[in-house]
């Protein structure tokens, strides 16, 4: 139950965010969420999109240095208290979160958490193993 | 005033015959006792009993930095290791540095031309001198110590950094000269606007600077700044550190070389043949006097130019010019001698970092910064912001750990670095001189 997210150095300079986005959109690869985590020097890229291996073959063919990663998906009811559910299983597990975003899907009624764990596949089995619905690639794109 | 009148204002006949009988003895003494050099001159088909006058030097091998590091550490020494009671070092080109040796009677020449040095810009007995060259491996502290000593004068050993401290010295101790690079006596006249200490509280009169390039306008922004006097001097570790020219206080421009001690000369170096006094190019030194690391036509790399005019001081001593710039890509950084072939090997040492690279130097303030942009291949890559952090931390310290100099890692996109044809442009120097 892992999702594939591609990851894109960014150097910090104008205009790169928008030649990706422009590489993206001409290969008509479709942006399902993502985050930019940042230093003073550099920032890096986060994405899911529609079409993993397109997009990270027509980014790296643009000059840029991309990765493909794993990530869990998370998808909880979108109210007060849902982030918290999840980080408490997750703390309970002793499970260290390396990074998170997140986004609330079309129907508005579920927001989609987007974690990079420590330990990938314990956080899977704990969340299982609590009932917390994990979503696949395929049915984020279709969200 | 002069520390060795009958020398220094020698007529040229007189200092050239001394030049002669030193270089004479010296060629002998690197035949009988260096197997590298000796090598050399075989190779190039000179005996000791060829050199007749001082226009018989061209026919002797140069000396370079990489004869140095084919022979580290100790295998250009002249004399046994017993009778070596000091060495220094300074950076090589790649990870081996530049190792030279001192006998007891080297150290006490070192002492007597940094004396001639000090009297040159006016400093006596009667003078505190506050020493703010780096000690250790580095020549220019212990050089200059020495040299202060000899002289008779009190030397304050104060080393560099911790600037504010050095302000509060300065003030009690009553400093009269100051010895440091010319970027740190900038900086420590920062130190002493934030210290609410004002130049008229200070005795100081004159400043030293060297070890590294130097304008004309950081030497008024210095004298203005301090209220001194600041004047060049000019060494480098392989001939003996400090100590190898000076100006004085009536030159209008150029630094005095003790060429009783440090025979110069300029050659061309594309053609390595050498030019007349007045025109520039490389300068080289062959030192006639030095025991255990003497050294023939030795190629500094430095561009200067020598001239004979008489100076107002009254020494008949041949002055070069400011060095003007390098003939390889040495960098001088914070008063360290950084070579990029430096920062590459620590690159390549690195798992996944590639060779792509470029070093930025800057001046922020009076400070030199050194940037090392390095690309980010897949191989370094992460998605992870504390997994680069890591990596430009460790390539940090590793430039660090070699070239004792810290720098800024920028982490740059692949291929952003330009790639020419023929030679990579691995250095953008962006301070003023």
């Amino acid at each position: 139950m892992r999702v594939e997210q591609i990851a894109v150095f960014l150097e910090n300079k104008s205009g790169r965010l928008a030649e990706i986005t422009r590489i993206l959109a001409e290969n008509d690869i479709n942006i399902r969420a993502l985050s930019v985590a940042d230093t003073a020097d550099f920032g890096i890229l986060r994405l899911i999109v529609d079409k993993v291996d397109l997009a990270k073959e027509a980014l790296r063919a643009g000059g840029f240095t991309v990765g493909k990663t794993n990530v869990v998906a998370v998808e909880v009811p979108d109210r007060s208290g849902g982030l918290a559910s999840v980080l408490k299983v997750v703390n309970e597990a002793g499970l260290n979160v390396e990074y998170m975003y997140a986004f609330v899907n079309k129907s508005g009624a579920n927001a989609v958490l987007i974690f990079r764990f420590d330990e990938m596949d314990k956080a899977i089995e704990m969340l299982q193993a609590n009932s917390f619905t994990l979503l696949t690639g395929t049915q984020i794109c279709a969200l | 005033m002069m520390w060795v009148e009958e020398i220094e204002t020698l007529p040229r006949a007189g200092l050239e015959s001394i030049q002669l009988k030193r270089l004479q003895a010296l060629v002998r003494r690197m035949y009988d006792k260096v197997l590298p050099y000796r090598a050399k001159m075989d190779a190039a088909g000179v005996k000791p009993g060829d050199i007749q006058s001082l226009a018989d030097l061209r026919k002797l091998p140069f000396t370079t930095k990489d004869d140095l590091r084919d022979n580290y550490p100790f295998g250009l020494f002249a004399t046994p290791m017993d009778d070596v009671i000091r060495v220094h070092a300074s950076s090589g080109t790649t990870g081996k540095s530049t190792v030279v040796g001192y006998t007891a009677a080297d150290i006490g020449l070192w002492a007597s031309v940094m004396a001639r040095c000090l009297t040159m810009a006016g400093v006596t007995k009667g003078d505190m001198v506050h020493n703010a060259y780096g000690y250790g491996l580095f020549t220019g502290g212990l050089g200059a110590h020495y040299g202060i000593e000899a002289l008779g004068a009190t030397v304050i050993p104060v080393s560099g950094g911790n600037s504010k401290r050095q302000i509060t010295i300065m003030r009690d101790f009553g400093s009269t000269v100051l010895l440091s690079t010319p970027s740190y006596a900038l900086n420590l006249a920062d130190a002493m606007i934030d210290s609410g200490v004002s130049p008229e509280e200070l005795k100081l009169r004159v400043g030293i600077h060297g070890a590294e390039p130097w304008s004309e306008n950081m030497r008024e922004e210095v004298e203005r700044k301090l209220g001194i006097r600041a004047v060049d001097i000019y060494g480098l570790s392989e001939i003996i550190g400090p100590g190898v020219a000076m100006e004085c206080l009536h030159s209008d421009h150029g630094m005095h070389i003790l060429e009783d001690n440090f025979l110069p000369e300029i050659v061309d170096p594309d053609t390595l043949e050498p030019l007349p006094y007045g025109e520039t190019g490389e300068l080289v030194f062959t030192t006639l006097t030095k025991e255990a690391f003497p050294l023939i036509r030795y190629r500094t790399k430095d561009i200067s130019r020598l001239f004979l005019e008489p100076c107002g001081c009254g020494r008949t001593l041949i002055r070069m010019e400011k060095v003007t710039g390098r003939t390889d890509d040495m960098l001088i950084i914070r008063g360290v001698n950084v070579f990029p072939s430096q920062v590459e090997h620590v690159l390549v040492g690195i798992e996944g970092v590639e060779p792509h690279y470029q070093i930025e130097v800057t001046r922020d303030g009076n400070l030199d910064v050194m940037a090392v942009l390095v690309e980010v291949s897949d191989h370094i890559f992460s998605d992870e912001i504390k997994v680069l952090e890591k990596l430009s931390k460790k390539i940090q310290a590793e430039i660090k750990d070699m070239l004792g100099v810290t720098c800024k890692v920028k982490l740059v996109e692949p291929r952003s670095i330009q790639r020419s044809e023929g030679k990579a442009q691995r250095v953008i120097d962006r301070r003023k001189m």
